[in-house]
């Protein structure tokens, strides 16, 4: 059974439509990548998962349980079993706090007044290898990739369930970040941890996800195994996503699929195909809507999808 | 010879802790050139931001400047008045934070916020907000003039980043400093900001400092590449060089380890073994000699000099050393 069940989750700011009907699955031990354009709606299906961000209709399960729309103060209990790691490190760590009481402050939040919350801090900075007299610091004395450390810590402090991690390798030099991804599959392999993770890093995807979303517009547009979409991409949104990829070779630079224009517009969505004003291989058909269908636990929503 | 823009010279700073000083940077010396874009790589806590703040002036209080000068354009920003310091930061340089909600007031609209930028302009509030309009078009946000009246934190994150580097554009400056400018945008926009920056850059002949982890990045948009460890400059050199040549063990290291390189699954990532040197307590001899798998006897005892060893390429490790003397 699913640990995470998010099905036609739909937000909306003010007449802006932000998610248009948005569903996963995550299994538990599970990580699931979610991708796609800056602007997507990707920080808020997570935000909406976790009681962060409005959700006006659709329904989100968690263990079973429903918890779309639940107050603050039924939300909080779940809070040990939900971790969030934030996309903005430094924005989300509270300035006057240290960085021990900020790691440790799930405890204090949940009412654990058993621990020894000194032993503990010390614990989850070396965890996230950061040396124990950081404890004594404050957030504006770290570094970035430091910051996100603290963050990745105080996500773990409690050993959730279920990670909702936005951008967590973002800033983080390639070296941390291998440390950051083996830590999280050691996690999951010791204590079965499912994990949604948003990220833009497609080789950080590759390494770490079973399976993968991507979405356009407040939409998912193609889902599948990683390799499977890796191997073979068939929205073509996805494949101008992946042949976009920096490579590590200044000799790469690189033959691309070009996305042609703008986002569009999402106070005026465009008709039939929303992707079809850039989409390089629109045909007549794209004028139709095109329905989500899925075919071997692939799924793809486009009327003339590549082979 | 194209002219020097800014000269980085024998920067060393220091940050006062309870725990004594820690020693961000050493003795960093380096160049940027009229209208040359060069890229600042190096592990996290390295010294990177400190960097920058320090040539900008916008260091934290505990700071303190030991040694070395900051020139740009000839004039040495470590003396300029803080007067100086506000005019040239406005426009002959501009800076695109690594954390965005430090560009952006949180109380005050994306729009107003654009506008207040283009203070030194005599154009009409009118022509202040179709150009601010036209410059967040221009970073692919979408109905870029109903957006103006929105908030910083109304936008996506990748948005806010955009909308930092249009803030940075729009005073056409000589020097634009970028600390990990793309973190949250996905491939396409990546590449697609990378191609503007590259454009403008041609267009309005400006230099760019543009530091990032992400070596795709810097390998697609920098001309030169200086490659810092524990606070110190520990090779630096063309693009290519860097990275088809790499002459210092730990930017071999960082380059294999870069998930970009590895086409198939790898459920262990590969990492540097090992952790950056206490900058409060600095060890004799190499700095990167904890982790180094080809260390020598000699890399204990003596600090190895940034030597050149070709055309532009310098590098500080003793492995150099013996093969120039052998
Ligand atoms: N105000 C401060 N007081 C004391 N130490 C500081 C202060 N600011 C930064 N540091 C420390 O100085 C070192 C260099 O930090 P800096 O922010 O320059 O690193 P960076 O290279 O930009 O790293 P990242 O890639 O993670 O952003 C780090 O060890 C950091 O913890
Ligand atoms: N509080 C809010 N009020 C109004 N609009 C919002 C709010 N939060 C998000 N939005 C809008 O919702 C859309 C989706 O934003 P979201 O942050 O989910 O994107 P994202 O996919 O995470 O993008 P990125 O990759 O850039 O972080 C954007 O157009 C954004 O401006
Ligand atoms: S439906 Fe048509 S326009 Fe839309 S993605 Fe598929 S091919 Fe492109
Ligand atoms: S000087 Fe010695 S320890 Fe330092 S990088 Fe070179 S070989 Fe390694
Ligand atoms: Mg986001
Ligand atoms: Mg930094």
């Amino acid at each position: 059974m699913s640990l995470l069940s998010v099905s036609d989750l739909q937000t909306s700011y003010g007449a802006v439509n932000v998610l248009a009907g948005v569903s996963f699955d995550v299994a538990p031990g599970e990580t699931y990548a979610l991708v796609g354009e800056s602007g997507s709606g990707k920080t808020t299906v997570i935000r909406a998962i976790a009681g962060l961000a409005p959700a006006q209709a659709g329904s989100v399960t968690f263990d079973g349980q429903e918890i779309r729309g639940l107050p603050e103060r039924s939300f909080r209990p779940l809070r040990k079993n939900i971790a969030m790691m934030f996309q903005d490190p430094v924005g989300s760590l509270s300035p006057r706090l240290t960085i021990g009481s900020l790691i440790t402050e799930p405890y204090r939040i949940q009412g654990m007044k058993d621990r020894d919350l000194q032993a503990e801090a010390k614990r989850l900075l070396e965890m996230v290898n950061l040396p124990a007299h950081f404890a004594n610091r404050y957030p504006y004395q770290l570094s970035g990739g430091q910051a996100r450390r603290v963050g990745v810590a105080r996500a773990l402090a409690l050993e959730p369930k279920l990670i909702l991690a936005d951008e967590p390798t973002a800033g983080l030099d390639v070296s941390v970040q291998g440390e950051l991804l083996n830590l999280l599959n050691d996690l999951r392999e010791r204590l079965g941890l499912a994990m949604v993770i948003i990220t833009h890093n497609l080789s950080v995807v590759r390494h770490v996800a079973d399976r993968m979303g991507i979405m356009y517009l407040g939409r998912l547009v193609e889902e599948g195994t990683t390799e499977d979409i890796f191997d073979s991409p068939r929205h073509p949104y996805t494949r101008c996503l992946l042949s976009a990829n920096p490579e590590p070779d200044p000799d790469a630079r690189l033959e691309r699929i070009a996305l042609k224009g703008e986002p569009p517009s999402l106070l005026n969505r465009p008709t039939g195909c929303e992707f079809r004003e850039r989409c390089p291989f629109a045909q007549d058909v794209c004028s139709q809507t095109p329905k989500w269908e899925v075919s071997d636990g692939h799924g793809l929503r486009c009327l003339a999808p590549l082979s | 010879m194209t002219e020097t823009l800014l000269e980085i010279d024998g920067l060393s700073v220091d940050y006062e802790t309870e725990r004594g000083d820690l020693k961000a940077l050493r003795d960093i010396s380096f160049d940027v050139r009229k209208g040359e874009i060069v890229g600042i790589v190096g592990e996290s806590g390295c010294g990177k931001s400190t960097l920058i703040s320090s040539i900008l002036r916008l260091t934290a209080p505990n700071t303190r400047f030991r040694q070395g000068e900051v020139r740009f354009k000839g004039q040495n920003l470590l003396q300029a008045t803080e007067r100086q310091m506000r005019d040239l930061r406005g426009d002959d340089i501009s800076i695109v934070f690594q954390d965005p909600m430090q560009t952006h007031n949180p109380v005050l609209s994306v729009g107003q916020q654009m506008v207040d930028i283009q203070h030194r302009s005599s154009a009409s509030k009118a022509e202040k907000r179709a150009k601010a309009a036209k410059m967040l078009g221009a970073v692919g946000i979408p109905d870029p003039e109903a957006r103006l009246s929105q908030f910083p934190h109304e936008f996506s994150g990748g948005m806010r980043q955009r909308i930092a580097i249009a803030m940075a554009l729009m005073s056409e400056p000589d020097l634009l400093i970028a600390d990990e400018p793309t973190t949250a945008l996905d491939a396409t926009l990546e590449v697609q900001i990378i191609e503007r920056l590259r454009e403008l850059q041609r267009e309005m002949h400006c230099a760019v400092l543009f530091i990032s982890h992400h070596l795709g990045v810097i390998a697609e948009l920098c001309d030169r590449v200086v490659v810092m460890y524990a606070g110190a400059v520990v090779e630096s050199g063309d693009v290519r060089e860097i990275f088809h040549n790499p002459k210092h063990p730990y930017t071999r290291r960082l380059i294999e380890c870069d998930p970009g390189h590895i086409k198939t699954r790898a459920r262990v990532l590969p990492t540097i073994p090992g952790e950056v040197p206490d900058l409060a307590n600095l060890p004799g001899g190499c700095i990167f000699r904890d982790r180094c798998d080809q260390a020598m006897d000699r890399c204990a005892q003596e600090v190895p000099p940034l030597e050149r060893l070709g055309e532009g390429h310098l590098a500080a490790c003793w492995l150099n050393h013996e093969e120039v003397s052998a």
